[in-house]
């Protein structure tokens, strides 16, 4: 009997939910971050069920393709092609925060800042594309409580959805600065690990999927 | 970096006023901010629906004192009905969140999670401190919507739509509902930052031989809870951005086209009001568990001390907690069998909500099975956990009646629904915080609370409740609507006029009763008996620690865990309960 017990409490000191560890072998931040991006999905899984719904309720709803036309200095209608070069510029700067995370794995602190500054021209570049576009529509004449092109619900929830987005990639931006100068500074070196750029990137990819989900859903269909 | 950083012990201190009573990082006196928070909005809340039930009682009687207090809301002693729409929000909205959701779980997942699991803090204490200030400043923010011109929110605590999306609605609609909006805003920060900690906490820091079969039932309820909370308060953002471009720069997400608002068409076209209802019940629903399971697991933990009995059936129990938190994310539709809904989809919701009474059902048995023929002690604690069973037993039946939407279309929106859920998460889950306070006031302050005066706030509340909800019940199957400001005009209302007086009585007396908690609650906490470190012989890890716990909570070593929480009266040991760090070694000899 007794010796069953202690059999038992052996078994469960070595498996890794038993305490004293972390069951799924990742450090605080990391989880932590994991799961607070579990809980931002909702919150966009929401915005975009909400756009779906009051979609699917009306009638009618403008064609992007005609709206998503503009390109800057470019006198031409390109459907979709700025868009679609914005979505290209976050996916790029997805896979250079990946071989930041990378560097950081090899200790390399030199390359680390180069693919985070990268990272962070994406994302700065990014929210400039946005900027245009906003800036060009708003030229057009839409604005949150009607647009030239029909519902007034199709600017509002362009306005609010791709805002909350640009919001994301704003404090993304902000974050990564405070990373690129952290590094600079050697923190994580002393620390001997670069697991902070691995959380910062975790949120990165986050966002960048998040833009691909609005991409699908709010432009192509 | 294995979870482990504060594992070593830190150098004693000594912390000035500032950093340990006010912005300290300390799970433990976190945990009191948010327990006393909670108490001040429960009695402000309470106080609220005095005014409602005097409302009720004397509709368009005089009463000079109304006017005293309420000034120009109760101008010639009556109250007016657009502060009585006001009344009825900020009561739903202070109980439901301020103090079932952030004073209950705040208080006892902050102060239990570490304790029980052999941490010696919170994964992150100073998010863990920011988490209590950002709900602080949404509690400032609420407290200031009182005192605006146009009254604080009406809408309803749910808020629906049109009424809180045109902010000349009604007056409760103006900066009372925008000020609502941060304040909720603030608060979803706040829970946010509390499930993240709390969650991770559970996960990483349980200490060695801490694995999850082996966690308290409560830590399971907490745990449970701020997986919900982190899962659902999300969506309640996403459409309170929604709701707030609608009110602020006239968006229509939530605005039907074709309304007329004092005579002029609203400019707004396209929105769909349900969208609201919807996710504002993808919140709604997991938020009543959010609610409830915190005080349910208290209980299955104070019931199985004071029965001096193993939890009946643990791992079922587990189970069932699991099982009610994923099942209340897919119910929330039963909150809308008249708003407009396809009757398929209604019918889908009808099922998943049934079906909810099944966890339900088997976790109340295991608690009754855990009382059955045990040796009682009836603590004010045990009190309290043995009347939330007397108070959720009638609630979650009658929740069976409304969960079908034949019924439910005939009930919907009368006094049944509040009888209801006043006894299912309201009252039951407030009867769970009381017993968790009463069992835990030892530990958290070093001092007992006072036996007779917990045992008087216990009948006195328990049967005040009983005397308030249930005639409800009936008031509700006779048709007399909700939320309605005077029931003069028709007979089949005005007939509980002489009931109304009843309940208000009984709602001024069980009122009092909570001013003999509230006296006992702050003498106690300086005058009372110094209490040992396990009074009540249990058996959990925090009973282990000082009472109270200093910082850090234990000595140089952490606890190490040889068994399960509830080996209470096993049969040969020596002493009636067994600690869950007596090594087996003890046992063997």
């Amino acid at each position: 009997m007794t010796q069953e017990v202690i059999f038992e409490q052996e078994k469960i000191l070595k498996s890794p939910w038993g305490g004293g560890k972390s069951p799924f072998g990742v450090s605080r931040e990391k989880f932590t971050m994991w799961i607070f991006i579990l809980s931002d999905a909702f919150t966009f899984g929401g915005l975009l069920a909400g756009y779906g719904a009051l979609r699917a309720s009306l009638p009618s709803w403008p064609s992007r393709l005609e709206i998503f036309s503009a390109f800057p200095f470019i006198n031409a209608k390109l459907p979709l092609l700025f868009v679609s070069i914005m979505t290209f510029i976050l996916i790029c700067s997805s896979l250079t925060m990946a071989l930041a995370v990378d560097a950081g794995k090899r200790m390399d602190k030199k390359g680390v800042i180069k693919y985070l500054l990268l990272t962070i021209g994406g994302g700065f570049l990014f929210l400039l594309c946005q900027a245009y576009e906003w800036g060009h529509l708003i030229h057009e004449g839409a604005r949150l409580t009607s647009n030239p092109w029909g519902v007034p619900l199709f600017s509002a929830s362009f306005f609010v959805i791709t805002g909350f987005h640009g919001s994301h990639v704003l404090s993304g931006v902000i974050v990564l600065i405070i990373m690129a100068i952290r590094v600079a500074k050697g923190i994580y070196d002393k620390r001997g690990s670069y697991e902070g750029v691995e959380v910062a990137g975790l949120y990165w990819h986050f966002v960048d999927l998040v833009w691909v989900f609005i991409f699908a859903f709010f432009y192509l269909l | 970096m294995t979870g482990h950083e504060h594992s070593q012990v830190e150098v004693h201190h000594k912390e000035g006023f500032i950093r340990k009573y006010i912005f300290s990082t300390d799970h433990k006196t976190i945990a009191k901010q948010y327990l006393i928070t909670g108490i001040i909005w429960g009695f402000i809340g309470m106080i609220l629906s005095w005014f409602m039930r005097l409302q009720l009682a004397y509709p368009n009687q005089p009463i000079p004192l109304l006017e005293k207090i309420l000034g120009g809301w109760a101008e010639g002693g009556i109250l007016k009905p657009e502060f009585y729409t006001a009344l009825i929000t900020m009561h739903g909205t202070i109980m439901v969140f301020f103090l079932l959701t952030a004073g209950l779980s705040g208080t006892f997942s902050n102060y239990l999670i570490p304790l029980q699991i052999g941490a010696r803090d919170m994964a992150f204490p100073v998010l863990n401190m920011l988490s209590y200030w950002v709900f602080f400043a949404a509690s400032v923010v609420m407290l200031i919507s009182f005192f605006v011109q146009t009254g604080p929110a009406g809408a309803g605590w749910t808020m629906y739509p049109p009424l809180s999306a045109l902010k000349n609605a009604v007056p409760g609609s103006g900066f009372g509902t925008t000020l609502w909006l941060i304040s909720m805003a603030l608060f979803i920060v706040s829970s946010l930052l509390g499930a993240l900690n709390y969650i991770t906490t559970t996960l990483n820091y349980r200490t060695k031989g801490m694995s999850m079969g082996r966690l308290p039932i409560t830590v399971w309820g907490m745990f449970v809870t701020a997986i919900l909370g982190l899962l659902s308060f999300p969506v309640l953002l996403a459409g309170a951005v929604m709701l707030i471009f609608d009110r602020e720069f006239g968006t229509s997400f939530f605005v039907p086209s074709g309304l007329v608002l004092g005579g002029q068409p609203v400019p707004h076209e396209g929105g769909n009001p349900i969208l609201w209802q919807h996710l504002f019940w993808f919140l709604g629903h997991p938020e009543v568990y959010i609610v409830l399971l915190p005080a349910v697991s208290i209980v299955g933990e104070v019931l199985a001390t004071n029965s001096r009995k193993p939890l009946f059936a643990y791992k079922i129990c587990v189970g069932a907690i699991i099982g009610i938190g994923a099942l209340s994310m897919i119910v929330w539709g039963h909150h809308m069998y008249v708003s407009g809904m396809n009757p398929i989809l209604g019918e889908i919701f009808v099922v998943t909500t049934l079906a909810i009474s099944f966890p339900t059902a088997i976790l109340i048995f295991n608690y009754l099975v855990t009382v059955w023929r045990g040796s009682l002690r009836f603590t004010p604690g045990m009190l309290f956990a043995l009347g939330f069973l007397g108070l959720f037993i009638p609630g979650a039946l009658t929740g069976a009646f409304l969960a079908t939407a034949p019924v439910d279309i005939q009930l919907h929106d009368t006094y049944f629904v509040v009888a209801h859920f006043h006894f299912t998460m309201a009252t039951a889950a407030a009867f769970g915080m009381f017993a968790g306070v009463y069992h835990w006031f030892p530990k958290m302050f070093g001092r007992m609370m006072n036996d007779k005066l917990g045992k008087i706030h216990f009948w006195g509340t328990f049967i005040g409740v009983y005397l308030i909800f249930f005639p409800m019940f009936f008031q509700g199957i006779a048709g007399v609507p909700r939320r309605y400001y005077s029931f003069t005009e028709y007979n089949f209302t005005s007939q509980f006029i002489g009931l109304n007086k009843f309940i208000t009585i009984a709602a001024f007396i069980a009122g009092a009763a909570q001013f003999i908690f509230l006296f006992n609650f702050f003498w106690s906490m300086f005058k009372g008996p110094k209490a040992d470190k396990n009074p009540w012989k249990a058996n959990t890890l925090e009973w282990q620690a000082d009472s109270p716990p200093p910082h850090g909570n234990w000595g140089p070593e952490l606890p190490v865990v040889y068994r399960g929480p509830y080996e209470y009266s096993v049969p040969g040991a020596e002493e009636d309960y067994i600690p869950q760090t007596a090594s087996i070694k003890v046992e063997a000899k």
